[in-house]
């Protein structure tokens, strides 16, 4: 039997078609077009200053040396203060964290709340909270800042924090009403049956079959928290100023020449919580998303 | 054990109304079985039971006490969902378990109870497992546990077999049966499955548009079906529908059909009041009709057979009355020839007639 009159059988062979070599051709590009910029700032940021002078932006460093992370991290100063972007790396872990359990806490009760207890208005009450989502912050940033200091919260940390817990809750019940949306009504009724209360069937039924919309949800809120620029600049007060605000401080403070190596080293250092989160949350990310789009 | 009575029961949603003005006795361990197509309230009267739906008016009485108002924990029920409903993240003994932890019960209580409701419903070796790991009829005894260690007065249950195969479904239905037998509780069982009322009932409430159509013994169901809806609900395959008149003017009762034929029907019981003249449909079921010989109260039947439908034990003929759709059920081994046109015959005391126009036994 010859292969040229070979029968179909097993798998079928796979051929490499000039529209794939196309596919593979355009990812390749685009992932040096999002790779180059890192490319520059890690290799900048481990240049002396002498070399970064030369203008070898692409150019890998002759004598690679630490010192500007050491400096970025302890020492640069923001403003008239010297002691590095620690300050506002500490600040943000102490902002993040509060705020991302509250907002998920609270995002998670009152979703399941709308889902499955449906209190009187709960509709209506779910509509405000969206259109809450889509009006733009600007327009709350002076009324927000007038409450709080009515009630003493302005420029504090319990204060950054009840804004991004605000600011939070409609995309965190969005995504735990419509979870808990796709989980059998029958669950719930059984749960009633057997003698649950609201907090019972929460906590040993509802919150275990949460992890994955809970993973999503930690996702958003810390990428989303640690990001944020503008509440933190207007809400947190000059002493907890979180990473990026101090990070912009650091770039934007000049004595004498500007420090390259040393901004992209400060830089590297604000988005790696970010950068981490996602590397090592990336399939849960995925599979939180399928799930949560499979189950409506 | 205990009665239940639903009293002059309304329950609305929105504008919708699906359950009318609906009254219910149900005597202490009866097995009451409530038959209908989806969407017929059966299950929104089973929900209301159980307290997991509000009432728009009416009371609901569970041993002797208004639970109208009550929270479902407090009614002393049990229910079982169609979806079993067991809770995913825990283990068979958790399941079973969850609902003695919430009512505070002691630990060595529960270890008792689970134990007695594992032996009962051969699920011992499963105690380990998660639902995930469990088949359907696994999953389906388990969701019965969990009802049964609370030791209820009361079990509902909400179509509990309509997920699983038809083997399944028949091991599981017997299975209810002998639970029943055993345990003496009051048991409501929803179910679209007419196979399942019959062969579980004590009594059988066929519902339709929210209302409770006939509420009888399975066989009274069967037998003697109240109107053309019950008639045509019950029986696989279905009851058989020729249209005529009654002639009872003179001489022994007389259904005249379409095509002018006249069948005797003396002997038949009128229940409502017939009037020479009337419009009417009478309804026979396939077994009911005897194609070789003629019984003593017989009256002939002719009918135009066209095809033959063999099911193994029995056959199903199919043919013409008058111009309608008809169907003869016949032992398996005999033999009909088709086409052919033959005198059929049936008793007119077995038969139902109903009004063409309301649907109501005559």
């Amino acid at each position: 039997m010859s292969t040229t009159t070979m029968e179909p059988q097993g798998p079928r062979p796979s051929r490499i078609t000039p529209a794939r070599i196309g596919v593979y051709a355009f990812l390749v590009v685009s992932a040096a077009f999002f790779l180059l910029p890192l490319y520059v700032m890690l290799i900048t940021s481990i240049k002396p200053m002498a070399e970064i002078r030369l203008g070898n932006l692409f150019s890998f460093p002759l004598a690679p040396t630490i010192e500007p992370w050491i400096k970025a991290w302890t020492y640069a100063c923001t403003g008239v203060n010297c002691d590095g972007i620690k300050v506002g790396f500490l600040n943000s872990f102490r902002i993040l964290v509060p705020s991302v359990i509250v907002s998920i806490a609270l995002g998670a009760t009152i979703g399941y709340a709308l889902s499955f207890w449906r209190p009187r208005g709960a509709n209506f009450l779910f509509a405000v909270l969206l259109l809450g989502a889509f009006i733009p912050y600007q327009v709350f940033l002076y009324p927000l800042v007038r409450m709080l200091s009515t009630v003493g919260l302005y420029n504090s940390l319990p204060g950054i924090v009840v804004v991004h817990t605000i600011f939070g809750l409609p995309l965190m019940t969005l995504l735990f009403r419509n979870f808990y949306a796709g989980i059998p009504i029958d669950l719930f009724k059984a749960a009633r049956v057997d003698g649950g209360g609201f907090w019972a069937i929460f906590f040993r039924l509802m919150l275990p079959l949460s992890t994955p919309i809970i993973i999503v949800a930690v996702i958003l809120q810390v990428t989303g928290i640690w990001n944020d620029f503008l509440f933190g600049l207007i809400f947190a007060g000059r002493e907890n100023f979180p990473m990026t605000v101090e990070l912009n401080n650091v770039v934007n403070t000049t004595t004498g020449e500007r420090e390259y190596n040393v901004n992209m080293a400060a830089t590297i250092l604000t988005a790696l919580v970010p950068l981490i989160v996602y590397f090592v949350s990336g399939r849960w990310f995925v599979r939180g998303i399928a799930a949560g789009a499979v189950k409506g | 054990m205990a009665t239940v009575s639903i009293r002059e029961l309304e329950i609305d949603f929105g504008t919708l109304r699906v359950l009318q003005t609906l009254n219910l006795d149900i005597k202490e361990g009866e097995f009451i079985v409530l038959l209908g197509p989806s969407g017929c309230g059966k299950s929104t009267l089973l929900n209301a039971v159980a307290g997991l739906l509000d009432v728009t008016a009416g009371q609901i009485w569970i041993g002797g006490k208004n639970v109208t108002w009550e929270e479902p924990k407090d009614r002393g029920i049990g229910m079982v969902f169609q979806s079993y409903a067991l809770y995913p993240r825990m283990t068979v003994k958790g399941n079973l378990s969850f609902g003695l932890k919430m009512a505070k019960t002691p630990h060595d209580e529960i270890e008792k109870r689970v134990a007695k409701a594992a032996k009962i419903l051969q699920i011992e070796p499963l105690l380990g497992r998660r639902p995930s790991e469990l088949s359907g009829g696994q999953r389906q005894r388990v969701a019965i546990g969990r009802a049964l260690v609370r030791d209820v007065d009361v079990f509902l249950f909400d179509e509990p077999l309509s997920n699983l195969d038809a083997k399944l479904r028949t091991e599981l239905r017997v299975e209810i049966k002998r639970l029943h037998h055993e345990l003496g509780s009051t048991m409501i069982y929803v179910t679209h499955d007419q196979i399942e009322a019959l062969t579980l009932a004590d009594r059988i409430a066929v519902m339709n548009g929210g209302v409770i159509q006939q509420l009888a013994s399975p066989k009274e169901i069967y037998r003697r079906p109240v109107n053309r809806f019950v008639a045509g609900f019950v029986g696989s395959p279905g009851m058989n529908f020729v249209d005529g008149t009654l002639a009872l003017g003179g001489g022994a009762p007389g259904f005249v059909l379409s095509d002018g034929t006249r069948l005797d029907i003396s002997g038949y019981e009128f229940s409502g009041d017939p009037k020479d003249g009337q419009p009417a449909t009478i309804g026979i079921r396939p077994e009911q009709i005897e194609l070789k010989e003629k019984a003593e109260d017989a009256t002939i039947l002719p009918i135009h057979l066209n095809l033959v439908e063999p099911m193994g034990a029995d056959s199903l003929v199919w043919g013409h009355v008058s111009g309608t759709q008809f169907a003869v059920r016949i032992d398996g081994d005999d033999h009909v020839a088709t086409p052919a046109t033959v005198d059929a015959f049936f008793s007119p005391s077995q038969a139902s007639i109903f009004d063409k126009a309301g649907g109501a036994r005559l």
